[in-house]
C-alpha cells in the first residue's frame, strides 16, 4: 500500500478512483451548480484548495496530535472544524478579490463546508493510510477530478437544454442519468491504474 | 410522562406535538422526501447501495441521528447564540454519528469495514444539516423529533428501494443469497458498480414525479 508512486495516485484520483463518478462524494454542490460552466469552474477551483490544504493538515493534525493522544475517535469533529475554519478563510479571500465569483457562487461556497467529498478525502487517506506526500497527491488529484467530471456534466447539461426530454425526467432525474453515462465513460479508464 | 405524550399525540389534541405531528409525518416521508425531492444526501444513497443489507444499515445510522440531532437541536434552541449555531448543530450531529459508528465497530465490524468512510460522511449529509437548521431550530423537541425520524424513514426507504433493484440486478440474488437461477439470468454487472447507481437513481426520482405528478424544476427547466 504505502509503495504506490505519489504520481500513480495523483493519475488514479483523477480517472480510475475519480471521487464524484466512482466513490460518489460531492453530489450536493454538484447537482446545483453543474448548470453554467463559469460558475461550475469556479467552484471546482476553490474545491481543489480546499482539498490539497485541508489534506495537507488534516494529516499533520491526526498523526501529530491524535493519534499521540490516542484521540482517533473525535478524528471527524477534527476534521470538520479544521475544513469549517479553512472555508471560512477561502471565502473571505474570494470576497476580496473577486467579487463577481463571490456572487455567482453565492450560497455555495459555504456549502462547500459541507461537500462531503473534502470530507471524504480526509476520511479516504486514514483509511488507506497514506504517507503526507500520498495524502497530498491525493487531495490535490481528488479535487482536480471533480472539477474535471463536473465541467464536463456542465457542458452536457447546457446541451440539455436544448432537448425535449420527457416531463418526469426533467431537471435532477435526466442529470442523474447523465451522470451515470459518465460514469461509465470513465470506467473505460478502469484498471489502468488501480489503488483501492 | 412519556405514556401521556402518547396519548396526547394518538388524539392529536394539540399537547406535546402542536398538533403538527401527523402532518409532520407525512410531508417528511412523502411530500418533501429528502432524497427524492429535495435530492439531498444523495452521496450515501449512491454510494452503499449496492448491496441491500448495507442500505438497511444506512438507513438506520441516518435515522439514528437525524432524530438524536434534531432532539438536541431542539432542546437547546432557545440558548443558542445565532451567530454559532451551525457550529453547535455540526457538534450535535457529529457526536451522534461517532456513537453510532463506534457501536458499529464494536459490534458489527464487517459491516463497518463495508461502509468504510460513508458512516463518518453522515456528518456532511445535507439531510441531517437540513432538518436541524430548517425545522428543530423553529419547533418543540417532540414535533422535531418526529420531524427526524419521518426524514430518517424518508431516506431509508429510498435506500432500500434502490438497494434491492441494484443488487438482485447485478448479482441475482438479495443479502447474498441466489434468487435468480443462473440458468436463465445472467446478473448484469453494471448495476452493482458506479454507473448503476445513477441511473437507478435517476429514475427513481423520475418515477417519483410521475407519481407525485409534479415536476419541480418545470418551466425553468427545459
Amino acid at each position: 500500500m504505502n509503495e504506490i508512486s505519489p504520481l500513480l495516485i495523483l493519475i488514479a484520483a483523477i480517472f480510475t478512483n475519480n471521487i464524484l463518478l466512482a466513490n460518489f462524494l460531492g453530489m450536493c454542490s454538484f447537482l446545483a451548480v453543474s448548470k453554467q460552466i463559469d460558475t461550475a469552474l469556479g467552484l471546482g477551483a476553490a474545491v481543489i484548495f480546499v482539498t490539497t490544504a485541508t489534506t495537507a493538515i488534516n494529516y499533520g493534525v491526526y498523526h501529530h496530535i491524535l493519534v499521540p493522544m490516542d484521540l482517533t475517535v473525535l478524528q471527524y469533529i477534527v476534521f470538520i472544524a479544521v475544513i469549517a475554519a479553512f472555508v471560512q478563510f477561502v471565502e473571505m479571500f474570494v470576497e476580496r478579490f473577486s467579487l463577481k465569483l463571490y456572487h455567482a457562487l453565492g450560497i455555495f461556497l459555504p456549502l462547500i463546508t459541507v461537500n462531503c467529498a473534502i470530507l471524504g478525502v480526509s476520511l479516504f487517506m486514514i483509511i488507506r493510510s497514506y504517507t503526507f506526500v500520498q495524502s497530498v497527491a491525493f487531495g490535490f488529484g481528488a479535487g482536480v477530478g471533480w472539477t474535471l467530471a463536473i465541467i464536463l456534466i456542465a457542458g452536457l447539461r447546457q446541451k440539455m437544454g436544448y432537448s425535449d426530454v420527457p416531463r418526469p425526467f426533467r431537471g435532477v432525474a435526466i442529470a442523474m442519468v447523465i451522470t451515470g453515462v459518465m460514469a461509465m465513460a470513465f470506467m473505460g479508464f478502469a484498471g489502468m491504474v488501480n489503488i483501492q | 410522562m412519556a405514556r401521556a405524550d402518547k396519548q396526547a399525540c394518538a388524539t392529536c389534541g394539540k399537547g406535546v406535538c402542536d398538533g403538527k405531528g401527523v402532518v409532520t409525518f407525512k410531508d417528511g416521508v412523502w411530500h418533501i422526501n429528502p432524497v427524492a425531492v429535495q435530492v439531498l444526501g444523495i452521496c450515501s444513497a449512491l454510494a452503499v447501495t449496492n448491496r441491500l443489507e448495507n442500505s438497511l444499515v444506512m438507513g438506520a445510522a441516518l435515522i439514528f441521528v437525524t432524530v438524536g440531532s434534531n432532539l438536541f437541536v431542539s432542546l437547546l434552541r432557545n440558548i443558542t447564540p445565532r451567530r454559532i449555531r451551525m457550529i453547535a448543530e455540526v457538534a450535535i450531529i457529529a457526536t451522534f454519528v461517532i456513537v453510532f459508528d463506534q457501536v458499529l465497530k464494536a459490534y458489527y465490524w464487517e459491516m463497518s469495514k463495508q461502509l468504510g468512510p460513508y458512516v463518518g460522511l453522515i456528518i456532511t449529509n445535507c439531510i441531517v444539516m437540513g432538518r436541524a437548521e430548517a425545522f428543530a431550530l423553529s419547533n418543540r423537541p417532540m414535533v422535531s423529533m418526529v420531524d427526524g425520524l419521518a426524514n430518517g424513514l424518508g431516506y431509508a426507504a429510498v435506500l432500500a428501494i434502490i438497494g434491492f433493484f441494484r443488487e438482485l440486478i447485478g448479482t441475482g440474488g438479495l443479502f447474498g443469497h441466489q434468487l435468480l437461477s443462473e440458468a436463465w439470468y445472467t446478473p448484469n454487472q453494471l448495476a452493482v458498480l458506479a454507473p448503476g447507481a445513477f441511473i437507478a437513481l435517476g429514475f427513481l426520482i423520475a418515477i417519483f414525479n410521475a407519481i407525485s405528478g409534479a415536476n419541480r424544476e418545470e418551466g425553468s427547466q427545459r
